[in-house]
């Protein structure tokens, strides 16, 4: 057997991982990775140009794959520049492996140059983490924190690795790599208590007022088509998250849209006045409950969630089932019986009529327009990626996903500058396919470097800054909640965006007026080589709506002041918006309730 | 009905957990306590029968959701094995506790009879002090306390409760 540097070991365990893709930055205590990398072929490395967008190229990867995504920095800096990737992999229950270089065994503790406490700082921010010691135990290090990544509720694992345990060389046999090992003190549940999942299916028989609520657990699992299912099943219509976007194809009758605080309307009339919710792979953040005790107040709740530790945290459960969604699903669609779309599916249709997400035609280029135009323009098959703001939930509102996976947003700890190298990330995993990043011009600068990793790796993402010369999303606060004293949002200085991207060799184009939304698209999909940057210049004083504000129920929803005059303008003339088609589908649902 | 699980009533639990016994597991726990805002009374922490796993015994405070809450994110903890909630009276709960008060001749006799009494042992004597080592329940040694702390209680060390499930039940 020959023997192999930790180095090597590590290459050859993350090559029988399967891993693609290493977004990382060289230094110090990672030379001899790096060294090691320089003659292996089999996985890629890409240079970023700061340690936050390999995390967040990582995460973008994992998102759009479900595959589990790694990064590889130095020590010191290298994994203090880490922690806000790893934060919002974390709250999001992405599954990411982080390796961070480390000083010397001998120095650790010492105040070493470049030396931090990687462990100590990621512990709240990681699912688990782990300081090598030993050259011997990389294997088992290795395997652990992929598996431990990637099962249960899925997050990120940082392993540390110190500069004489990479360097160390010992007798190895690769054959020997053992894959999802058995760890005794973790073992996630992926099948649901039966006696509960017959209990669910008995309160949806009895239920009247039924609502599915589906978050980041049923896209993580994958149960697209066992949420379709029973909701076809079942008539009960569905709201999403929006970490459960494309849970249901948005354009499916049954979708409602996301619920929340920038919810629609009509998905959280129907929310608050369930008699029974279904809540699967969510996990009532407080950017969807708002008050609590006005929360679904009439509702029976039935919870699956594989981490037990959601059930009851936030809300009052009646049913908790504990499990995959995908798993749990299955089960219970064999206990599910037929019901006929009712009077409730009636009162939604009508909520749904009344509040329309609906923005103006008047002329000028609306934030929800070129979002409408990129989703006509990409036909609904682009994946997205978002900034942080305003533009992230006009995305989230107007961009209607068909699958999984097709919509990725940092939504627990809301990290401005992800969109971009997350884009990255995606744009690797799928050479294929249409990435647009649906940025605001504050996120777009957060990360804005990043730019350089996608010229060079010749990456087409199309990134579409929602620019509003305004931190948008804070000032609508100030301006609803702060008496419209504007304080430090203004945003009027900040580079030429087309003159930007072209110093980076990038494609810059500026859009002003509606009518060139489509042609820049157009153009900018055609070309297949660089990364277009898109200045779309739109108006500054806009908000997000519905909104309900922080804190509040459904009560205090605020609509657009001109939702009844602009919902009276598509009445009239007809080709916006009609329920007609909707409410066909409705009809047969009615009238032949029964799909076996 | 949804809405707000708390009911807001406090109890306290004391939980034991099994843990891994690795360099840091003390971390994660402490630090998770810390960060989700629990409120620890004690923790007590050392080996077990099986050199590889550690005995963290806890005494916690809150409502009955926090309670739960603490179980279940112990539990999610990669390295804990086990976590056993002891609700009242199904086990045994000790703590020893070291305390050096003062012992003026005139009040020496007093003071041996008290601790005889909680079965306490005086293992050092000296000028102006005794020091007394005492094991029991906390409330045991609470009301021990009590009863010397006119005489001057000098310095009191507690070990934190251990606890142990009574029968042939084990953690
Ligand atoms: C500016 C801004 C505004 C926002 N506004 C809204 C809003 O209006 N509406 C909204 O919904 N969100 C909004 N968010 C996002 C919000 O903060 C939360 O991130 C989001 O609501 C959480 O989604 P989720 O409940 O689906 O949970 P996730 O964070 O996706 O968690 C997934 C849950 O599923 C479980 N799970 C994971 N895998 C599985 C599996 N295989 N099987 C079973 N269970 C599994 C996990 O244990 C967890 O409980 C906003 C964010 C920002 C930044
Ligand atoms: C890293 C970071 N810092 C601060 C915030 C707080 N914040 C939330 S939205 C927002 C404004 C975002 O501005 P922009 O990206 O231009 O988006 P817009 O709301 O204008 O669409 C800010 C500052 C955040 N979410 N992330
Ligand atoms: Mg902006």
């Amino acid at each position: 057997m020959a023997k192999m540097s930790g180095a090597q070991i590590l290459l050859e365990c993350l090559r029988q991982e399967g891993v693609e893709f290493i977004f990382g930055y060289p230094g110090g205590a990672v030379l001899p990775i790096y060294d090691a990398l320089y003659d292996y072929r089999d996985i890629k490395h890409i240079l970023v140009r700061h340690e936050q967008g390999a995390a967040h190229m990582a995460d973008g990867y994992a998102r759009a794959t479900g595959k589990v995504g790694v990064c590889l920095v130095t020590s010191g800096p290298g994994a203090t520049n880490l922690v806000t990737g790893i934060a919002t992999a974390q709250m999001d229950s992405i599954p990411i492996v982080a390796l961070t270089g480390q000083v010397r065994t001998t120095n650790i503790g010492k105040d070493a140059f470049q030396e931090t406490d990687a462990i100590g700082i990621s512990m709240p921010i990681t699912k688990h983490n782990y300081l090598l010691k030993r050259t011997e135990d990389i294997p088992r290090v290795i395997a652990e924190a992929f598996y431990i990544a990637r099962s249960g509720r899925p997050g990120p694992v940082l392993v540390d690795i110190p500069l004489d345990v990479s360097l160390g060389k010992i007798e190895w046999d690769p054959s020997s790599y053992q894959k999802d090992p058995d760890i005794p003190s973790y073992r996630p549940t992926y099948k649901g208590h039966e006696m509960q999942i017959r209990k669910a299916a008995q309160a949806i028989k009895e239920a009247k007022r039924p609502v599915l609520y589906v978050g980041g657990g049923a896209v993580q699992s994958g149960a697209q088509a066992e949420v379709t299912e029973l909701s076809e099943r079942t008539n009960i219509l569905v709201t999403t998250t929006l970490m459960g976007k494309g849970a249901i194809d948005e354009n499916h009758p049954n979708s409602l849209g996301m619920l929340g605080m920038h919810g629609t309307a009509y998905a959280n009339h129907a929310v608050h006045n369930c008699d029974l919710l279904i809540a699967v792979g969510a996990r009532f953040d407080d950017r969807v409950t708002g008050k609590l005790d006005q929360f679904a107040k009439y509702a029976k709740v039935i919870h699956i969630d594989i981490d037990p530790a959601e059930i009851g945290k936030v809300v009052h459960c009646d049913i908790p089932i504990v499990g995959d969604v995908k798993t749990v699903l299955r089960e219970l669609l064999k206990y599910v019986e037929p019901r006929p779309a009712t009077e409730w599916n009636r009162q939604i249709m009508e909520w749904k009529r009344k509040f329309p997400l609906i923005y103006p035609k008047d002329g000028q280029m609306h934030a929800e327009y070129v979002i409408d135009e990129i989703w006509r323009v990409t036909e609904g098959n682009a994946i997205v990626t978002t900034g942080v703001g305003q533009h992230q939930m006009w995305a989230a509102q107007y961009y209607k996903v068909k699958r999984p996976r097709q919509f990725i947003t940092s939504g627990g700890l809301g990290t401005m500058g992800f969109g971009m190298p997350a884009a990255i990330g995606v744009q690797l995993a799928f050479p294929n396919e249409t990435v647009v990043c649906i940025d605001g011009d504050g996120s777009f600068q957060m990360t804005v470097q990043e730019l350089m990793t996608a010229v060079v790796y010749e990456l087409p993402i199309i990134v579409a800054i929602i620019n509003n010369r305004s931190l948008g999303m804070v000032r609508q606060w100030q301006e609803l909640f702060w008496s419209e004293r504007y304080s430090e949002v203004d945003l009027q200085a900040s580079p030429d965006f087309v003159k930007l991207a072209e110093a980076y060799g990038a494609i810059g184009m500026r859009v002003t007026r509606p009518e060139d939304v489509e042609p820049a698209l157009r153009e900018a999909m055609s070309q297949r080589k660089k990364p277009v940057i898109i200045d779309f210049v739109v108006p500054t004083e806009e908000n997000v709506y519905p909104m309900i504000p922080s804190g509040q129920s459904i009560e205090q929803m605020m609509l657009r002041k001109d939702l009844e005059q602009l919902r009276a303008s598509v009445d009239t003339d007809g080709e916006q918006w009609s329920f007609a088609e909707q409410e066909e589908i409705l009809k047969q649902f009615v009238e032949q309730p029964v799909r076996q | 009905m949804a809405g707000i699980t708390d009911n807001g009533k406090e109890h306290q639990h004391t939980i034991t957990a099994l843990v891994q016994n690795h360099p840091g597991v003390l971390a994660r726990v402490a630090g998770l306590f810390a960060r989700r805002g629990f409120n620890i009374e004690s923790l007590a922490v050392s080996v077990t029968e099986n050199p590889e796993v550690s005995r963290m015994t806890i005494v916690a405070r809150g409502d009955d959701r926090v309670l739960e809450q603490i179980t279940k994110q112990l539990n999610k903890l990669i390295e804990v094995i086990r976590v056993v909630d002891y609700v009242e009276h199904s086990a045994v709960e000790r703590e020893l506790a070291l305390i050096k008060v003062n012992a003026e001749p005139k009040d020496r006799s007093e003071i041996l009879q008290l601790a005889e009494v909680f079965r306490g042992r005086v293992i050092d004597v000296g000028e102006k002090t005794f020091l007394i080592e005492l094991t029991g329940g906390p409330d045991k040694i609470d009301a021990f306390a009590r009863l010397m702390a006119p005489y001057g209680i000098r310095e009191m060390a507690r070990t934190g409760v251990i606890a142990m499930a009574r029968g042939t039940k084990t953690a």
